[in-house]
């Protein structure tokens, strides 16, 4: 055994299919020290070479040192310093491991989040011998799988020269892709991807066999990435041109490619929210690149939080670089911006919405000080770009947006910002300066938990500035959106300023079909002059601009932020909303959170803020890993809920914005069923994420508001 | 006593622990795997257990004992206990543990402290029964006779 273990360990390429699978190295991840052991023992008497750890963050550590040290990862789901589907995430993105969930519950609906989150089996305790001895097949498939997809992108590649062709395709694969699971989703997607080249082909056979080192995508390389695809142009950005734009020794094709695919999910998972977004920055009077910045950090944010930054466990996206990032998005924003525009967004939609989005776009700029900003931003101009480039629907959403002239409001929901977790955890204080504010961060601190990176990203929507219940002091982001109250503008803008956050978990919802009418928008306006993190508000919330669609994008990440500020003051329309929302939310986005937040919207939209974001975050959770994972998206029980949930999506944020009903029209329209579901759902969950969808409360807006108007002031 | 003999009351032993319901086919299947290549597996992973749920239980009594209790925590902790009992055959003790975590989530004190009770007996009960017969395995084994596996 230790001869062939040493042989497996060692060489590549002529690995011994005869022996394997023995020596097939796995890490053993739980926190249950007697199960641990067992386990350990188990796999030993399988002849696999073992390492075991009880904490999930040295299990992380470890495989980002070497992630070619390990074949496989076995790990638990509850685990005390992160949870097991956070890290299934993570690992799935980051390395590209194959995963095996191993749980006491035997629910149907954590096995299903397993399967979303990407998760090649799922074992039940106590895990019995025969089990093991076949656990090695996941491996096996996983090399044959990403070995002929490279194989069959290569054929493709020679007939079509990449450009966005492929990307198209394999968005909509994706989004076709419900089922899939992660593997059979990148495996169509390599096949799509044109990029590839005849290297792979070589790589990929030998990658069966062998570990080539993988590259980590830390923040700072994927900023240059990102910076690169900006550079390019989404429709453009080929592996090749990019790595030669990104100027890296060492980053291959491939691994570029790679990276490529998996960003282009995640934006198409923010995307949702993003096309809010960007509809709402559109309709606000766009200008604010930033803001589509703001969406685009969400999507980086989260993206990268994925990728790989491992930040995104809860402890709170800070790790993202922030500043770097905003450089990178504002390209992108503008990117993004760009495309919203066209859609003819609101533009017109009140003057106020142009003040606020004036104000809005100056927030931008404030650079992020924290990591925050950036991943909000590129979280939401992500899904803005996604938005564009994926649905043309979601442009006209964005005429939709119209409604926003009425001052739907948008939700500031601070999407994406991988910080927002930061802002979450910190939650409450969507200022940076950190005032807590409860509203907003509400979801995110738990966020973490079911998403992992995603979730993280959530953070806080930013208040919602709803205009109807932004009235708070005035300054309540709403009035900035819409309706002539701008004198909220200035607490909008505070509150934008924490918001930003919300996105992350947005994930694309592609299959919107949302108008965007629920724009989310981040009322990050102001912000900028105000602190370090105006981006926070961005997170536009879809606002549901037009009732007709109701197919807000509720960036789900956004939502999930935006909801929490939003919850207050969108209670009313929220609920309706929610209810897509949460629809949406379930879908997509953390199971857990979202799920969550989904039930808190339907029930009482006091504190749905929480629940709000739990459920857009749901939705967004769900889209994303859907999404990611090509999975299905709908969490169990939340299945209808999925569907509408693109629909709902941008409900959410569209409660929040717009209170006015408008939005909820469309709303209601389209979720109506879901909206069952999402009540369901929402109410099951239990999510502390409060989503905004209460437009009602505008008391609450108002504290919300006021707490950031009072922190913006100190 | 003579080899043999001490085989088959280990055997007896076995069985009746397995009828009794105190252990289960898990715990059974854990005793197939033990052989040349790891012969106290099964002894290790059994004293870790044992450490392991100890600690548990005074974690539990603990959080009960608080002003307010925290029911989370305490199903947290029982959560554990119910997977490693799962994982080591200690089939009446996981049952126990079940019944345990529905009083969590009903937040009944009283159920919880009932059931607290409960637990530790049938885990008392378990851990003399295991220590009894590994007793035994050790005296065959000192006798010169191998442990039979119980089929």
């Amino acid at each position: 055994m230790t001869v062939e273990n040493q042989r497996a360990g060692v060489v590549v390429e002529d690995m011994d299919q005869d022996r394997f699978p023995a020596g097939m190295r796995v890490l053993a991840v739980d926190d249950n020290p007697t199960c641990l052991k067992l386990l350990d023992t188990l796999l030993r008497k399988c002849q696999y070479q073992v390492t075991t750890t009880n904490q999930a963050v040295m299990a992380l550590k470890m495989l980002r040192e070497n992630r070619n040290k390990f074949d496989l990862v076995i790990s638990d789901v509850n685990m005390p310093d992160m949870d097991g589907f956070k890290l299934l995430e993570l690992l799935g993105l980051e390395m590209d491991l194959p995963v095996i969930m191993l749980s006491g519950h035997s629910d149907t609906e954590l096995v299903m989040k397993g399967v979303t989150h990407g998760a090649c089996d799922y074992l039940l305790k106590p895990v019995r011998i025969e089990e093991l001895k076949n656990i090695w097949q996941h491996v096996i498939r996983r090399k044959k799988f990403d070995s002929k997809v490279q194989n069959n992108s290569l054929n493709e590649d020679k007939a079509c020269h990449g450009a966005g062709d492929s990307r198209l395709g394999v968005i909509s694969t994706l989004s076709a892709d419900q089922d899939g699971k992660l593997c059979r989703k990148r495996k169509e997607q390599n096949e799509d991807e044109e990029e590839d080249d005849e290297e792979n082909e070589h790589e990929n056979e030998d990658a069966s066999n062998q570990k080539k080192p993988r590259v980590v995508w830390s923040v700072e390389l994927h900023r240059k990435f990102v910076a690169a695809v900006n550079q390019l142009g989404f429709e453009k950005a080929v592996p090749k041109k990019i790595l030669d734009l990104m100027n890296v020794e060492g980053l291959t094709r491939e691994n570029v490619a790679s990276h490529l695919q998996k960003y282009r999910l995640y934006l198409k998972r923010i995307n949702s929210v993003a096309a809010q977004q960007a509809s709402m920055v559109a309709a606000l009077g766009g200008a604010d690149s930033s803001y589509m910045r703001m969406g685009s950090l969400d999507g980086f944010g989260e993206f990268h939080s994925l990728a790989g930054s491992g930040r995104l466990s809860s402890s709170a996206l800070s790790s993202y670089t922030p500043g770097e990032m905003l450089g990178r998005l504002n390209s992108h924003a503008s990117l993004v911006l760009r495309g919203i525009t066209s859609s003819g967004l609101v533009q017109a939609s009140g003057q106020n919405l142009s003040s606020s989005i004036n104000t809005l776009g100056q927030i931008q700029p404030t650079p992020l000080p924290s990591n925050q900003s950036a991943s909000l931003f590129q979280g939401v101009l992500t899904s803005l770009e996604l938005t564009q480039l994926q649905q043309s629907k979601c442009t006209s959403s964005t005429g939709d947006f119209n409604p926003i002239k009425d001052s739907r409001g948008f939700t500031a929901v601070s999407n994406g910002f991988s910080d927002t977790r930061v802002t979450v955890g910190s939650s409450t204080s969507l200022l940076p300066g950190a005032s807590s504010h409860p509203l907003v961060l509400q979801g995110n601190p738990q966020l973490p938990d079911d998403r992992g990176a995603f979730v993280n990203q959530y953070s806080l929507g930013v208040a919602s500035l709803t205009p109807d219940t932004f009235d708070i002091g005035g300054g309540g982001c709403s009035n900035f959106l819409d309706h002539s109250n701008n004198e909220s503008w200035q607490s909008a803008i505070q509150l934008s300023r924490f918001s930003s956050n919300a996105v992350p978990l947005s994930e694309p919802f592609n299959h919107n079909q949302f108008p965007y009418n629920n724009f989310v928008i981040s009322s990050i306006g102001p912000c900028t002059t105000n602190g370090p993190i105006d981006f926070s508000s961005r997170s536009a919330i879809s606002a549901p601009l037009e009732d007709s669609r109701g197919d807000a994008h509720c960036q789900e990440g956004l939502m999930g932020n935006v909801v929490q500020d939003m919850n207050y003051t969108l209670k009313q329309r929220w609920e309706e909303h929610k209810q897509d929302c949460n629809q949406n939310l379930n879908h997509t986005v953390n199971t857990k959170n979202s799920v969550v937040s989904a039930n808190g919207i339907i029930s009482p939209l006091g504190r749905s803020l929480d629940q709000n974001n739990a459920i857009c975050c749901k939705s967004f959770d769900v889209s994303l890993i859907s999404q990611l994972h090509g999975g299905a998206l709908s969490i169990g029980p939340h299945g209808e809920v999925e569907k509408t949930a693109l629909d709902s999506k941008m409900m959410i944020n569209e409660n929040f914005l717009l209170e006015q009903t408008k939005s909820q029209d469309g709303f209601i329209q389209n979720n109506y069923d879901s909206l069952d579901d999402i009540v369901n759902t929402v109410t099951k969950q239990e999510h502390n994420q409060t989503m905004l969808s209460d437009v009602g409360n505008s008391d609450l807006m108002l504290t919300l508001l006021g707490l950031v108007y009072e922190t913006s002031d100190s | 006593m003579e080899v043999g003999q001490l085989q088959r009351r280990l055997v007896d032993y076995t069985k009746s622990l397995l009828t009794e319901g105190i252990l289960d086919d898990q715990f059974s299947q854990l005793q197939k795997l033990q052989d040349e290549s790891d012969p106290g597996f099964l002894v290790e992973v059994v004293s870790l257990f044992f450490e392991d749920s100890e600690k548990l239980l005074n974690d539990i009594t603990g959080a009960l004992d608080q002003q307010s209790v925290d029911f989370k925590t305490v199903d947290g902790y029982v959560h554990q206990l119910k997977g490693s009992s799962a994982s080591v055959g200690a089939l009446r003790l996981k049952n126990a543990c079940v019944a345990f975590r529905s009083f969590c989530e009903e937040q009944s004190l009283e159920g919880c402290l009932r059931s607290l009770q409960e637990v530790k007996q049938e885990y008392y009960n378990v851990k003399n029964k295991v220590e009894t017969l590994f007793k035994m395995e050790k005296q065959i084994v000192a006798a010169g006779g191998s442990v039979p596996k119980t089929e």
